[in-house]
């Protein structure tokens, strides 16, 4: 099969494609919009925010979580704030500071048209969210407070407290339940996607299962979005909820949409580390600590001294060190290697040598122990708990984690996968943040997509559709999938093994993370890929799942999660093994500058890899899609 | 270092379905690290039980980081257990001792129905913020963010409010039942925004007639206060009454003004 990844980004400069697009855009009138049906799947931030513009716009809406309620999204979770070019501060920021910033942060691996979108829409958000009652912090004339985040010269991010995520997500919540409430939404919640139906080529609906009952059930629209959010949960060690999954932009991937750049993840360097061995899921601390947290471990390996009696010639600021003009800011990427290095070194502190130190008595010392409370309060209080250390008396102990995925679904400029009327919003798209998303870009992403793009968009495709007859669920392609979805979970519960979905989940997880994490080699790649498929091979034959599919059965659930984990974590190996060089998130050891940062290739790789299913999980098939730098020069990313 | 505690016994409550009657099953857990939070011990309980070809026990939890308000259970009596300003994902092993019995239940209200085992049906929360807990606000027409100066005590008042998880351990700790401090805290989040002005009147009317149709009545026992994991102040309950009573005028005035 040929594919063109066509960007559809509008010719001319890029500071002018989005209002290029939005006047030449098709409009579907508002008494018409009534006749069109969208699917969301997914509650998040941009999910909650797409379908709640949408059904405002007239449309008939059909949103899915699987969750009790929207509100529980994992976009709930996000600390530390969301980034605007407003320039409010007036330190010199703008949207082409901002787009260049978040290019160079992805280490010129994402595509110009959709990030200067981004930044453009980035100060709507604000004015959006603020009409909405979202609770930012302020200053004590009543303007809103910025703070500054890694991978930024300047102060453009907004918070509310260490809670910005939650406060967000309520928001946009707030709005879906408006519409729910007017009758223009229909919320199905404790269902999951677990197929999509094309007809014809294009998108005709999805098959869900509903869990309480385990019925499977074909819903048709005109247009469906996947708003399902990231898979960083296939290392089963990550700052996701437990319920994270890559399923419904899985089931998409195996029927037709492109899947782009699984390697780039991102480990997140401010996360608690892991303490014990049963441990289900690490916690992250925000990256904000780092404006008034300095990063630093002992000189000397074997120094066991506590962190208060080791003198201030005995310890290495390793951020401020390396990178003095960002210092403690710098991006994730960098701090994450930078933290360990410092470990595998053998200066790693704590009972099990396995975290850097973040230490906060300068900056209780400068601003009195109040102000600190003050901005991260909330975040020292919940160290306290999990880490049972107090953090205005001793550092925090802190080491990276899984916690962001920068690839995903591929989409054109309208948000649109390789399959016709299947969009992807979010985290569960590739598009915006190349090879290392900047701190505080995640959440503005989401509420773009959803607020700002896919409203327009979405109109575009559905405009010359108006008065035609689309597939309905009687199609037998709805059949079909149906029956498969019953199958498969059928499947799982007829294997009878004697291992549990969760420890095939943590064995898969071991394989990506000491293969596919902060560092990936050859060599490593290559036995990653020799071992996965038979551990998978180990699932089919020895899963055991108790209970039965008929009613809620939370085994059941992992079951079908933990499998599409396998599948993805094998393309994740072949991505990593295909892309010789480093960028971001993705570190392969062979190519690295003397001084041990990554060294991308830019003549070979600059390109977004899209791979397609073929059948069969080692056997997927790599399309490129050239990356054009028009408005910035590719550079060597320095943070020095 | 990490300490084990031993020989936990569990009395855990257990029903099939919505309509079957439960009962409580006992198990013990022989060593447990006290670095592990309290869900991680289910955890291992249920791989357990899986491994003996039995049913795990089901719970609704999700981010284990004390915000997604997902998880909900009563320990030994207490909504989220004995810790104050926490959740029970946030809660860890090391606040118990070998050889303590625990029991654990699901929320009990009328209100929240139990699913199955731990898990309960919380929906009656969202048919509250569906009613009126929102600004309307359609996309696009939204003024500069600065246009409107909110004092910072007036933001903080109203986040302090926001930082609601809607776990429902309010409910769960009431003996009368009563969703008084979510709702409450939902309305006063918004109606002390100068955002929130312009529906402040019928918002309060229309939640608290939801919130009375679901739930029990308020007879400020104080006791969810207690059990709320963001601690939020009874004082919002106080601040939604006056404002519901003003509502039944204000809201009068304005209908019959056509």
């Amino acid at each position: 099969m040929t594919i063109t990844l066509d960007s559809k980004i509008p010719n001319g400069p890029v500071a002018d494609a989005w209002n290029t697009y939005k006047s030449d855009v098709k409009l579907v009138a508002p008494g018409n919009k009534r006749k069109f049906k969208v699917i969301v799947v997914g509650t998040g931030l941009a999910g909650a925010s797409a379908a709640a513009t949408l059904a405002e716009l007239g449309y008939q809406v059909d949103a899915f979580t699987f969750h009790d309620s929207p509100r529980r999204a994992h976009s709930i979770a996000a600390q530390g704030g969301i980034n605007a070019a407003k320039n409010y501060q007036g330190d010199g920021d703008s949207v082409h500071r901002l787009f260049y910033d978040t290019i160079k942060g992805g280490d010129f691996r994402a595509r110009e048209g959709n990030v200067h979108r981004l930044a453009e829409v980035s100060v709507n958000i604000i004015d959006q969210m603020v009409a909405q009652g979202v609770p930012f912090a302020r200053e004590y004339g009543g303007l809103l407070d910025n703070r500054s985040f890694g991978g930024a010269q300047v102060s453009r991010t907004f918070y509310a407290r260490g809670q910005t995520g939650q406060q967000l997500l309520l928001g946009a919540y707030q709005q879906l339940a408006r519409q729910i409430g007017l009758g223009n939404v229909r919320l199905f919640n404790r269902t999951e996607l677990v197929d999509v139906v094309t007809v014809e080529g294009r998108c005709a609906g999805i098959v869900t299962r509903d869990l309480m009952t385990g019925e499977v059930v074909s819903h048709a629209a005109h247009a469906v979005v996947m708003a399902t959010g990231g898979y960083g949960n296939v290392f089963f060690l990550s700052t996701n909820a437990m319920a994270c999954n890559v399923t419904a932009a899985w089931r998409a991937h195996r029927k037709g949409a492109l899947f782009a750049n699984p390697c780039y993840t991102q480990i997140h360097p401010t996360c608690i580390p892991q303490s014990d061995p049963t441990q289900s899921k690490l916690t992250l601390m925000s990256e904000s600590l780092r404006n008034d947290g300095r990063v630093w471990v002992p000189k000397n390996a074997d120094d066991n001294r506590p962190a208060a009696q080791i003198p201030e010639e005995e310890r290495d600021y390793i951020l401020e060190r390396l990178y003095p003009s960002y210092g403690n800011l710098a991006p994730r990427d960098i701090s994450s290697r930078a933290a360990k290095r410092s470990v595998d070194s053998g200066r790693g502190v704590g009972p099990l040598k396995n975290g850097v130190y973040l230490d906060f008595s300068d900056a209780i010392n400068r601003l009195g122990r109040n102000v600190v409370e003050e901005r991260y309060g909330n975040l020292f209080e919940m160290y306290e708990r999990i880490a049972g250390e107090n953090p205005y008396d001793m550092p925090m102990r802190i080491y990276p984690a899984s916690h962001y995925t920068m690839g995903g679904l591929w989409v054109d400029y309208e948000l649109q996968t390789t399959i016709p009327g299947l969009y992807a919003a979010g985290e569960a798209n590739f598009s915006d943040h190349g090879a290392n998303r900047l701190g505080a870009s995640a959440l503005m992403q989401g509420l773009a997509d959803g607020y700002f793009v896919l409203p327009y968009t979405i109109g575009n495709y559905l405009a010359p559709m108006l008065n035609k007859p689309i597939p309905g669920t009687d199609h037998p392609a709805f059949k079909e999938a149906e029956q498969a979805a019953q199958q498969r979970y059928q499947g799982y519960l007829d294997i009878k093994g004697t291992r549990s979905p969760d420890f095939f989940h943590r064995e898969v997880g071991r394989i990506i993370w000491d293969y596919c994490g902060m560092e990936r080699t050859q060599q490593g790649l290559e036995k990653a890929l020799s071992e996965l498929p038979a551990l998978y091979e180990e699932f089919q034959k020895d899963l055991r799942v108790t209970g039965d599919g008929t009613s809620l059965n939370q085994t059941l659930e992992k079951a079908g999660r933990v499998d599409d984990f396998f599948q993805l974590g094998m393309l994740m190996c072949r991505d990593a093994l295909e892309r010789e060089e480093s960028c971001g998130g993705h570190f392969r050891a062979e190519y690295q500058t003397d001084e041990g940062e990554a060294l991308r290739d830019d003549e070979k790789f600059a390109h977004v890899a899209a791979w397609e299913w073929t059948g069969e999980p080692t056997k997927s098939v790599r399309h490129t899609e050239e990356l054009k730098f028009e408005a910035v020069h590719l550079a060597t990313r320095s943070y020095k | 270092m990490s300490n084990h505690l031993k020989n936990l016994k569990l009395k855990i409550w257990r029903q099939d379905g919505p309509n079957t009657s439960g009962r409580f099953e006992d198990y013990i857990i022989d060593e447990i690290s006290d670095e592990a939070s309290f869900l991680e011990m289910l955890d291992v309980l249920n791989e357990r039980l899986i491994s003996d070809n039995k049913l795990p026990v089901v719970f609704d939890h999700d981010c284990r980081e004390g915000i997604c308000g997902t998880c909900s259970l009563m320990i030994n009596g207490q909504a989220h257990g004995p810790e104050r300003r926490t959740a029970t994902c946030q809660l860890h092993m090391r606040k118990f001792k070998s050889g303590d019995e625990i029991v654990i239940e699901p929320w009990r209200a009328s209100a929240f129905p139990i699913i199955k085992d731990l898990m309960v049906d919380r929906s009656a929360f969202d048919r509250i913020i569906e009613s009126g807990g929102f600004i309307t606000a359609p996309t696009g027409g939204a003024p500069d963010a600065n246009l409107i100066p909110i004092p910072k005590p007036v933001a903080d008042a109203a986040m302090d409010s926001a930082e609601c998880i809607g776990c429902g351990a309010c409910v769960a700790a009431c003996p009368n039942g009563a969703a008084n401090l979510f709702t409450a805290a939902k309305i006063n989040h918004l109606n002390v925004l100068p955002q929130g002005q312009a529906e402040r009147y019928k918002r309060v009317e229309a939640m608290v007639e939801t919130m009375d149709e679901y739930f029990g009545s308020c007879t400020n026992h104080g006791e969810c206060e207690a059990a709320c994991p963001k601690e939020i102040s009874i004082d919002v309950i106080a601040l939604m009454n006056k404002d519901y009573r003003k509502s039944k005028v204000k809201n009068r005035k304005e209908l019959s003004r056509g």
